[in-house]
């Protein structure tokens, strides 16, 4: 029995770019035109955790505010006019990223920070920074090793947190990253092998800085001709940017995965599923129900505070502060203050003093 | 109404418009089965654009949406009908008890100066206010949880508002409540995309269309705000309704977006022209400062409208050109609206409060803080309140402190000074200052940068840590008579702090936020530490482990390879080796 059916009922996608300052503007470029292409193929904000570690469309070396560019010349603006950044600055760090795939956050986390999947669901996670043999770098403090990533995803596939998992990363020697997986039903893609850097594609000379890495350049010159219906699988996705294209070369790993890739559709982990009933039929709405009106209770008059009551500030008596008792500095001070008097001036004095 | 063949007809399709809120009865009976009695509509919106070209060339534009709407969040039955005031923001005001939220995101620092008062100050940065009610026993856990439910509405890093950076103020920002002034955020089309996804009519019809990030945010100042708060219904005030104000500020520059020109329209603005209003607002209007124009011979407007209005906003009477968005006329043939104001703005009066911040000193060790606050007025002289919030790692010298008005000491009337704990709380100052007529104010205060843990620093500790702006409330002579009557009709500019006498009026000026440099350990030693010991470890313990452990014995050295092969030899011969 083969399954060729995935069998998920909704998907998310986890996209993170690690890397700080403005030389670092491909990374941002890359996420966000893999974010771009989530959405077109119809996954929604709510179900999308983006995780940008710096900003470089508002930053104030850009000189086309609220823009990143994926091509030169201008052509392609992927950050757009309708984008929700959930993870910015600071807050994108090995912790952080951790908690959002094992699901252990605080309580008051809003929900779009959350990763809410069951076991129904399939994930993409997209991974870009500067990286090496067996970690990734975050911000330039710190870092997380491939043992940690294939620990989480055994977590989460514990907790049934996910159906399928398909994981990219465009770093350099990105293949370490997926060396150390162990657990069913993931695939992963990276943009070059151990010993390898991935290169970055062009620079715009108006921009001063390289726009995107050769790998996500081809893979989304490849996915923009994916729309929600195409029926693309992932053997041709493992062919995109070849050794003459990329300069490295890209690997993939699909042995913990138990269907075959070529029945897999890239809008399985790209796009998403929708459950959409139509019908025929009219439905009558009830009379909206009517809010019994309480009587009319004797309110009071509520008045404008005045914004700067001069007499009233002077005239402010200081809070009286709660008394605490002292604390054990003090305590202790005194003690000894009191033991060597009575050591230096002998015990007979004390009835002189009390 | 009722669903048919799959489509959904919106509800407020059917209400008209010119019925202005909380007026209305059930509307004009549609011909297709309709309810028999529909609830009066209790909530109301209005928009408006105000533009005053300002006298470098700038123009300042500032949007205004408001929603009204007569409800109660503390009744025990949770309201669960929302229609124009958005569901997110209306279940944190139940879930948290807030009574009042003031919340700005802002790019930029006003200059004021150059540009004169803001109808609506803010600081750079992110700025979050909040008053709770008196039932609320927790403060401390729910302000912490509703951060970080604004955060996620508004996709902003307000999770790192604690208490680290918490103040709550005896004097300024009556009543009295809870804020952290200004933590130094980015704000970008992440943080507008929400802000414009909470109006009514979203950015699909009325003013907000005119909301596009490449052009606001190419700009030199922009600031988005959100403010909730109870108003008085009518003059008695017995009851009180629920007022949202969303409202954006943006000042394009002459020489960025207007390419030198002295020619703004709506198009060279905003990159499009207005073809509606939103139809769910009662009324929807765009202001055009003329105060300066009255003869027409400094700049003109078209397409012309006969609409005056004069209010008094800011302590002056201004005049302003109206266009009606409600009314299909104000189109014209084209069916879209595209301002044009040809020509340059006069001098402008000098605002009567400005204030001025900056660090003296060298080194990283000690440093100065100076506030400079300007009085204009020349011959009157007026309060103001200065509100410092000083992060705990600048540790405040308050023996220091000096207040100095033309040379001479200026004791103030009232101060406040909160000491702060380290890693716990910021230190908190309030003074109340008379400043002299015609004059400048000087308050000094020296520091010390303390050095953090080294877990504690940011991933680029040597861009510097940012302090935030100091607050100054103050109620300034006005030229004109101030309404002191605050229920009736005016436009929303004009309205947003109550006057309650009519010689002055309520100004809040912010000064600019400080960088300032901690000193900053060298990161790469922990590394460095680890390499350098490990070697002298292994070098030096493992030498002096071999030297005494090790037993000597002695070898036989091996025979030369002739001596070997004829060794082989004399064996295989039977004769003893050599």
């Amino acid at each position: 029995y083969i399954n060729i059916y995935s069998g998920h009922t909704n998907n998310w996608a986890v996209l993170v770019c690690t890397s700080r300052f403005w030389f670092n503007y491909r990374h941002v470029a890359n996420t966000l035109s893999v974010y771009r292409s989530v959405k077109r193929l119809g996954i929604p904000d709510s179900h999308i955790v983006l995780m940008l570690a710096d900003d470089m469309a508002c930053n104030h070396r850009n000189p086309k505010p609220a823009t990143v560019f994926s091509h030169k010349n201008m052509e392609l603006n992927v950050y757009g006019d309708d984008v929700e950044v959930d993870y910015r600055g600071y807050e994108v760090t090995v912790e952080n990223f951790l908690r959002i795939l094992t699901g252990r956050l605080p309580p008051s986390t809003p929900r779009s920070k959350r990763l809410l999947s069951d076991d129904r669901s399939n994930i993409l996670i997209y991974l870009t920074g500067h990286g090496g043999n067996g970690f990734l770098k975050f911000q330039d403090s710190e870092e997380i090793s491939n043992v940690e990533l294939a620990d989480a995803f055994e977590q989460m596939w514990q907790k049934r947190r996910y159906n399928e998992l398909l994981f990219i990363i465009d770093t350099c020697q990105g293949a370490s990253m997926y060396e150390r997986f162990y657990s069913p039903n993931l695939m992963a893609l990276a943009s070059s092998q151990v010993g390898e850097d991935s290169l970055s594609h062009q620079p715009d000379l108006a921009i001063g800085v390289h726009l995107m890495d050769r790998y996500t350049f081809y893979l989304l010159e490849f996915l923009e001709d994916i729309h929600p219906a195409s029926k693309t699988n992932m053997n041709d996705l493992f062919k995109v940017c070849p050794k003459s294209q990329c300069v490295s070369t890209p690997g993939h790993r699909t042995d913990l995965f138990l269907r075959d890739p070529g029945s897999v559709l890239i809008t399985d982990f790209f796009g998403s599923v929708r459950k959409v009933e139509l019908t025929m039929e009219t439905i009558n709405l009830t009379d909206p129900i009517e809010q019994l009106e309480s009587g009319e209770l004797q309110k009071e008059m509520h008045t404008y505070a005045d914004q700067l009551p001069v007499s009233e500030i002077i005239h402010q008596k200081p809070k009286q502060k709660d008394w605490h008792p002292p604390d054990g500095f003090i305590l202790g001070l005194w003690t000894l203050i009191l033991l060597v008097f009575f050591q230096t001036y002998g015990v007979k004095h004390l009835k002189h003093i009390f | 109404p009722n669903i048919q063949q799959g489509r959904q007809r919106c509800i407020y399709g059917e209400v008209s418009p010119t019925e202005a809120g909380g007026g209305s009865d059930s509307p004009a009976p549609k011909p297709a089965a309709s309810p028999p009695s529909v609830p009066r509509p209790k909530d109301d919106f209005q928009e408006e654009l105000v533009i005053r070209p300002l006298h470098s060339g700038d123009i300042y534009t500032s949007f205004q949406f408001r929603t009204l709407w007569e409800t109660d969040f503390t009744r025990e039955n949770k309201v669960s009908h929302y229609r124009l005031f958005p569901k997110s923001l209306g279940q944190v005001i139940s879930k948290f008890s807030v009574r009042e939220l003031h919340i700005s995101f802002t790019q930029g620092y006003w200059r004021t100066m150059q540009w004169g008062q803001p109808y609506l100050p803010s600081p750079p940065g992110a700025e979050l206010w909040v008053w709770f009610q008196d039932s609320l026993t927790d403060v401390d856990g729910t302000w912490k949880e509703l951060t970080n439910v604004l955060s996620g509405i508004f996709c902003a890093s307000l999770n790192f508002i604690d208490s680290t950076n918490t103040v709550q103020p005896s004097a300024s920002f009556k009543p009295l409540g809870i804020g952290n002034v200004t933590d130094h955020q980015i704000v970008c089309t992440e943080n507008l995309t929400p802000w414009k996804k909470l109006l009514p009519c979203g950015s699909k019809a009325g003013l907000a269309v005119l909301l596009k990030s490449e052009k606001l945010f190419h700009s030199s100042f922009h600031s988005q705000a959100v403010h909730i708060r109870p108003v008085c219904k009518d003059d008695q005030c017995k009851t009180t309704s629920w007022e949202l104000r969303q409202t954006l500020n943006v000042v394009f520059d002459l020489h960025n977006s207007g390419q030198g020109k002295n020619e703004w329209s709506l198009f060279k603005m905003f990159s499009r022209t207005l073809t509606e209003a939103c139809p769910v607002a009662s009324s929807s209007k765009i202001y055009i400062d003329i105060t300066d124009n009255s003869q027409g011979e400094q700049f003109e407007l078209s397409p012309a409208t006969p609409l005056l209005s004069q209010a008094v906003v800011l302590g002056d009477r201004r005049t302003f050109s109206v266009y009606d968005l409600t009314q299909q006329i104000t189109f014209g043939t084209m069916r879209s609206l595209n301002l044009l104001i040809r020509g340059k703005s006069s001098d402008m009066l000098r605002p009567l409060l400005h204030a001025e911040r900056y660090v003296a000193g060298y080194g990283l060790q000690t440093g100065e803080i100076h506030t400079l606050m300007y009085n204009n007025h020349p011959y009157r002289s007026f309060p103001v309140l200065l509100l410092d919030s000083v992060p705990w790692y600048l540790r405040l010298y308050i023996h220091t402190l000096t207040v100095t008005s033309k040379g001479k000491d200026n004791k103030p009337s009232y101060i406040h000074y909160q000491p702060s704990k380290d890693r716990v709380r910021p230190h908190l100052l309030e003074m109340l200052v008379q400043l002299p007529p015609n004059s400048v104010t000087e308050v000094t205060l020296q520091f010390e940068r303390a050095l953090l843990k080294w877990t504690e620093y940011t991933p680029d500790p040597n861009h510097g840590f940012y302090v935030g702006s100091s607050v100054i409330s103050s109620l300034v002579p006005s030229i004109v008579a101030m309404d002191t009557n605050n229920s009736r009709e005016r436009p929303l500019f004009s309205s947003f702090f109550p006057s309650k006498e009519e010689s002055s009026y309520f100004v809040r000026v912010y000064t600019e936020p400080l960088l300032v440099n901690l000193p900053t350990p060298d990161f790469s030693m922990p590394y460095n530490v680890i390499c350098l010991t490990c070697t002298v470890v292994a070098v030096g313990y493992g030498s002096l482990y071999n030297l005494l452990t090790r037993s000597f014995q002695i070898e036989e050295p091996s025979p030369g390879l002739a001596k070997r092969i004829a060794n082989i030899i004399r064996k295989m011969r039977g004769v003893p080796p050599l």
